[in-house]
């Protein structure tokens, strides 16, 4: 399998850097902290992606965010592509993101798209559980 | 970084062509060399190209004690399982139409037998036991009326395990069934004594023996005579079973490899097996490694293992200096990991974390040293973005996990 030289650069990046690539965990349980796990060991990859956030006029803004993720080295570095197009964003514009974004960011080849539609799960899922806490 | 850079572990792949092996093929190629064509028989140019054909077809004999006269030069071992699997069942499908064989058959005998089920054949998939075994009770059990053919590896590409090949064959024997053993992976590691194993024909590669690739051979016996039907008609060479131009160049370097391993098997063995020492001591000092085949009845220069938590294509990646393969799903066009481990009852998880590493005769204590070392590191800081990881040292058990499956 090829791979786009940004896929390997991200991954690699990712794994001898990981403290400055998000990698890590916050406490679940505390309020501002969203936290979304996708996929199974049995499939290959998981991703577990979480979003510290703060309220901002009207909506909520993510501040920081942390991710670790089980899977190949596309599905690493595409949770390390979605971290990077996380931060700064309101709730609204961050359910906007789309897989398509980081296929084209990553150059993905077909057979791995499905790492990037995780990364989109992950992202949706770790905002409702934000949601389920204000 | 040039290619050379990278450790090479991965020598049940495909092995270098061994430089006297290159240097002897060099000479059946060009003008000032013998590049007749073997089958010319009115002149020199054609005889001195036969001559080193059967030369060369004397030292394959002579690594598995054999007649040269039962070996048929094939383009490699696929070839040779095809001509083997198919041609015995076509030639003897009035005397029956079944065949056994098992489920982690190189694809060379696999895909071969799906096309004889799509003939009318019927095919029974023998399940190995968690060390990746076949027993000869299995396959005792499997025989029926209308057996007519057993199909078996000697040693698995991807775990290095061994079957019983003398017990297997008593029991096609004492039956009247043909037995072919796909023998790729043998040649120069373990010893093959034709003359005393029941086996009626055996597959042959060059390439995993320090010859060149694109040339292998299968193994007819004469006595008793199988026959089969061949698969490429034109010219009748090979006695009819393989028709086409024989290769000289890659005929002797087969030859000259497999002269060779026998001469060296001694000191290539002594050699693999103390990287295998090694590297299983160092290696299994990683938590949650475990080591796939059975490893007191396996070959030392292949070592499968499962890091567990590390999902296996992400290691390769990591271990970018080091060539080996994987048996994770992510290597490969299909999204399913390794049949093999699958069929061994391995959870997925951890054949999608397995790694195979293989030794051979240009493998130094540096390359294995230096290997161990980088191996200890990624796969901590694979672990370190591990949330599976995370959660095991949680005290969570991922059994009881509910995944959100894609």
């Amino acid at each position: 399998m090829a791979y786009s030289k940004k896929v390997v650069d991200k991954f690699e990046n990712t794994l001898n850097n990981p403290k400055a690539f998000n990698v890590g965990r916050f406490d679940p349980s505390e309020e501002n902290i969203g936290t979304g796990m996708v996929g199974a060991p049995a499939c290959g990859d998981v991703m577990k992606l979480q979003i510290k956030c703060e309220p901002s006029g009207n909506t909520h803004v993510i501040k920081d965010v942390k991710f670790k993720t089980y899977g190949c080295g596309s599905a690493i570095a595409s949770s390390s592509e979605l971290v990077e197009m996380l931060i700064g964003k309101t709730l609204e514009e961050a359910k906007e993101i789309k897989n398509k974004e980081i296929v084209d960011a990553l150059e993905l080849p077909p057979i791995k798209i499905h790492c990037s539609v995780l990364a989109e799960d992950s992202i949706k899922q770790a905002i409702e559980d934000y949601e389920s806490k204000q | 970084m040039t290619i050379n850079s990278t450790i090479y572990l991965d020598y049940a792949s495909t092995t270098p062509v061994d430089p006297r092996v290159a240097s002897k093929m060099m000479q059946f190629l060009t003008p000032d060399g013998e590049f007749g064509n073997p089958a010319s028989r009115s002149h020199r140019y054609g005889w001195k190209a036969d001559d080193a054909v059967e030369e060369a077809r004397s030292h394959v004999a002579n690594l598995v004690n054999c007649d040269p006269r039962e070996i048929v030069w094939t383009s490699g071992a696929t070839e040779a399982d095809n001509l083997a699997v198919k041609g015995v069942a076509r030639f003897y499908k009035s005397k029956g139409n079944h065949i056994i064989t098992s489920k982690i058959e190189h694809k060379a005998v696999l895909d071969p037998c799906r096309q004889l089920e799509r003939e009318g054949f019927e095919v029974t998939y023998l399940e190995p036991d968690d060390g990746g075994i076949i027993h000869p009770n299995q396959v005792k059990d499997a025989i029926k009326k209308n057996t007519i053919l057993v199909s078996l590896m000697h040693i698995n590409n991807e775990l290095g395990t061994l079957n019983d090949l003398n017990a297997i064959g008593e029991i096609t024997r004492n039956s009247g069934i043909f037995f072919h053993v796909d023998a790729a992976q043998s040649t120069g590691k373990v010893e093959i004594d034709l003359s005393v194993l029941p086996v009626d024909l055996m597959s042959f590669s060059a390439h995993k023996t320090y010859g060149p690739k694109g040339i292998g051979a299968l193994f007819v016996r004469r006595k008793p005579r199988v026959r089969i039907e061949a698969l490429i008609h034109g010219g009748g060479h090979e006695r009819g079973m393989r028709s086409g131009t024989l290769a000289p160049h890659q005929i002797v370097g087969m030859g000259e490899a497999f002269r060779i391993a026998k001469e060296e098997m001694k000191e290539d063995h002594a050699k693999v097996t103390a990287f295998h020492t090694k590297f299983l001591k160092e290696a299994m000092k990683i938590d949650h490694a475990y080591i796939n085949g059975d490893i007191n009845n396996k070959v030392p220069n292949i070592l499968n293992i499962s890091f567990n938590f590390v999902e296996g294509e992400s290691l390769i990646m990591g271990l970018k200096d080091i060539a080996v393969s994987s048996g994770s799903a992510c290597t490969s066009a299909s999204l399913e990991p390794s049949y093999v481990l699958r069929a061994l009852g391995r959870k997925d998880e951890l054949a999608h974390s397995s790694i195979r590493f293989s030794f051979g005769r240009f493998t130094n204590d540096n390359e294995v040293d230096n290997t161990l070392s980088i191996l200890h590191n990624v796969v901590d800081r694979l672990r370190e973005l591990s949330p599976l990881w995370e959660m095991h040292l949680d005290g969570i058990d991922l059994d009881t996990v509910k995944w959100d499956a894609h």
